[in-house]
């Protein structure tokens, strides 16, 4: 008797709850997540609010949102309008970036190699097998590659960078969209699969003569070597701030629905084909109505304080206009 | 103050009806207890396999068996198309060639540990064995992702591939280019992960041979080979397979370390250079991003890898049983 009254008072020892309040809690693509959390030491440095924010995935951070499990969702492959007005969710572009590809080449830096859209589209169908391919020649007469197989690395989780890749080539390589399409996981034709953004740049670190794309502040944090590319005016442009602005210039935030847009293979001299912008998605009227408006508090400090952090490391900034918009999305469409 | 009053019950006058029923209730909630913990196990097999099956389901209905037979497997296309025979090959043969490598290896070790091995050196062998077994699986993936990956595509590969070039069916098993990510490379960590469960296992039967059987071959002339070869591992056979089944059921489920060299291609490839697949891998990679379809299609595969590891497990104890049947005859 003596063990079930021990066992009894064991039970009734009591958790205490904290009265601290909770960290704004986030999900979802890995694309954007350099800045992110760069925005997030600032803020909590300048307001002691922390934000979580896990960098698991575009998909499942739109799983995260759905079951309620965040206060927002983060995803690079925008949800069309009608699935936002089904799920009571709004969303709105956080802020924009680029994705490159790049190259692990003995002897040759970044921005030396030159590729377009067909080439690239080619080259993961698994129909440029090799370095010193004559298509690759045509663009680089004044490179020497290598005779060597090409090693494509590609990502074997879904993915939204994936599917802003996909999506260029799509628009650049008839066969690509007749056989592979677009998507955050596809079927792909050739290539290695590796996780997440960091695992591609990882792979091309270690791999030569291996080809890959990641968000710009992954190649340029582990020190890859990007190509330049061929845009859709048939001009070879640098990925640069520049080229990134030159095509987000224009999009036409004002008349998308839900902010859906995709800036892939935009038109313009000096822009840089495969820029993307990364997506927030929230509750229209959350269980947590508190968090929601600490959430919105954070958005709002991101876009009025975060531009030059942003641009730090690369990433384009949402203009003012356009946040304006966004701040009229909130009063409208959030509940509090 | 319970315990002063069942002191002093005790201490008071004998109550035999009394005692009696406060052993028996002990006896029973003890009874019921172990018996609550086992049939517990049950339960929760009971309900993996439950909601697997569930999950599976609308995977299982909408392919059936060609998801066996299927070597596609592309989520995005409309409608999506699931095959887990890319999988399925790439577990199996992963497996088959782990332990082909371990197997050897991993006994030949146990018998230089019980037979030849001066006493010094056992304890540091044996030692490094069991610390092989604590290293956790992340850091046999890195290990392999960083080094030996890209040593085995710079010199062993690219040796086998010239070894082999134009040599039929051999040639197109080691057929180029050399991959820093290949079913070869994954096959050959999980050979180094299984390792010191058959070395040790191995070590454990051995030292249970009679010293008589032994001495006695020594006694009429035998070599270290032939007592090794007729007496020990004959004696032994039923617990030596026993630890190779174990290995095998580690090599099948085991998940970080080949998600990160296998190279994750669902294409079926004859060259074991290329990269490929296996069961667990997929799921790993794919499972965070997957919905609808995809998702039940990965549940699915877990199935079947569930059900892969029974069959083996079950093989095994087959076997033993009829081992062991023979060896009491």
């Amino acid at each position: 008797m003596n063990f079930i009254k021990t066992i009894v008072a064991a039970g009734l020892v009591a958790a205490s709850t904290s009265a601290f309040a909770a960290d704004i809690t986030g999900a979802g693509a890995t694309f954007p997540f350099p800045v992110y959390s760069k925005w997030a030491d600032a803020y909590k440095k300048e307001t002691g609010n922390g934000l979580n924010y896990q960098s698991i995935g575009s998909g499942a951070g739109i799983k995260q949102i759905l079951a309620k499990t965040v206060t927002f969702g983060a995803t690079d492959a925008p949800l069309k309008a009608e699935a936002l007005e089904k799920d009571g969710l709004v969303q709105w572009p956080m802020v924009m970036g680029a994705i490159v590809p790049v190259v692990n080449l003995e002897g040759i830096k970044s921005g030396e190699l030159v590729l377009s859209g067909e080439v690239l589209g080619d080259i993961y169908l698994g129909k440029i097998k090799k370095w010193d391919d004559p298509a690759i020649a045509n663009l680089n007469p004044k490179l020497k590659l290598p005779t060597d197989a090409i090693t494509v690395v590609r990502r074997s989780d879904g993915s939204g960078t994936t599917f802003n890749f996909t999506d260029y080539l799509s628009k650049s390589n008839a066969e690509w969209k007749a056989k592979v399409g677009l998507g955050t996981a596809v079927e792909w034709p050739t290539g290695v699969g590796a996780k997440g953004n960091e695992g591609v740049a990882g792979n091309i670190g270690q791999t030569k003569n291996a080809i890959g794309y990641v968000e710009y502040a992954y190649a340029k944090q582990n020190k890859l070597t990007y190509a330049a590319m061929v845009n859709k005016a048939g001009k070879t442009v640098q990925p640069t701030v520049a080229s990134f602005q030159a095509a987000a210039a224009n999009a036409d935030w004002e008349k998308a629905p839900g902010y859906y847009v995709i800036l892939t293979d935009q038109p313009g001299e000096t822009s840089w084909p495969i820029t993307a912008a990364t997506f927030i998605l929230m509750h229209k009227s959350a269980t947590d109505k508190a968090a929601s408006q600490e959430a919105i508090k954070f958005f709002k400090w991101s876009f009025e304080k975060g531009g030059k952090m942003a641009e730090d490391l690369d990433y384009i900034p949402m203009p003012d206009s356009v946040v304006k918009l966004i701040e009229k999305t909130w009063t409208a469409e959030i509940k509090s | 103050m319970a315990v002063q009053s069942d002191v002093m019950e005790a201490a008071g006058p004998y109550d035999r009806a009394r005692a009696l029923s406060a052993f028996k209730l002990g006896d029973v909630t003890f009874y019921w207890l172990t018996r609550a913990c086992a049939i517990s196990v049950l339960l929760i097999l009971g309900g993996i396999i439950l909601s697997l099956i569930v999950g599976a389901w609308p995977a299982i209905r909408e392919y059936g068996f060609s998801f066996l037979f299927t070597s596609r497997w592309a989520p995005s296309a409309d409608p999506p198309v699931l095959g887990a025979l890319g999988p399925i090959y790439g577990t199996l043969i992963t497996s088959v060639i782990a332990m082909m490598i371990a197997i050897p290896v991993g006994i030949g070790i146990a018998i230089f540990l019980t037979e030849i091995c001066p006493i010094w050196l056992r304890r540091p062998i044996g030692l490094a064995v069991e610390l092989l077994a604590g290293i956790p699986s992340i850091i046999y993936g890195m290990w392999g992702f960083f080094v030996l990956g890209p040593f085995l595509a710079n010199s062993f590969q690219p040796f086998m591939i010239s070894i082999f070039d134009g040599v039929p069916v051999l040639g197109t098993i080691f057929a180029g280019p050399p991959s820093y990510l290949s079913l070869f490379n994954a096959a050959l960590i999980l050979a180094i992960m299984v390792l010191p469960f058959i070395t040790s296992i191995s070590v454990d039967v051995f030292k249970t041979v009679p010293p008589v059987l032994k001495e006695a071959a020594y006694g009429v002339g035998c070599t270290t080979w032939e007592v090794v070869r007729n007496v020990v591992i004959p004696y032994t056979r039923v617990g030596v397979i026993g630890g190779v089944m174990l290995a095998l059921g580690r090599a099948l489920g085991e998940t970080m370390a080949v998600t990160f060299i296998i190279g994750n291609s669902f294409k079926i490839s004859s060259s074991i250079f290329a990269p490929g697949t296996t069961i667990s891998a997929a799921i790993a990679s794919e499972f965070a991003e997957s919905d609808g379809l995809h998702q039940s299609g990965l549940i699915l595969l877990g199935l079947l890898l569930f059900v892969l590891t029974f069959f083996v497990l079950s093989a095994a104890r087959l076997m033993l049983m009829r081992l062991e049947k023979k060896a009491g005859n």
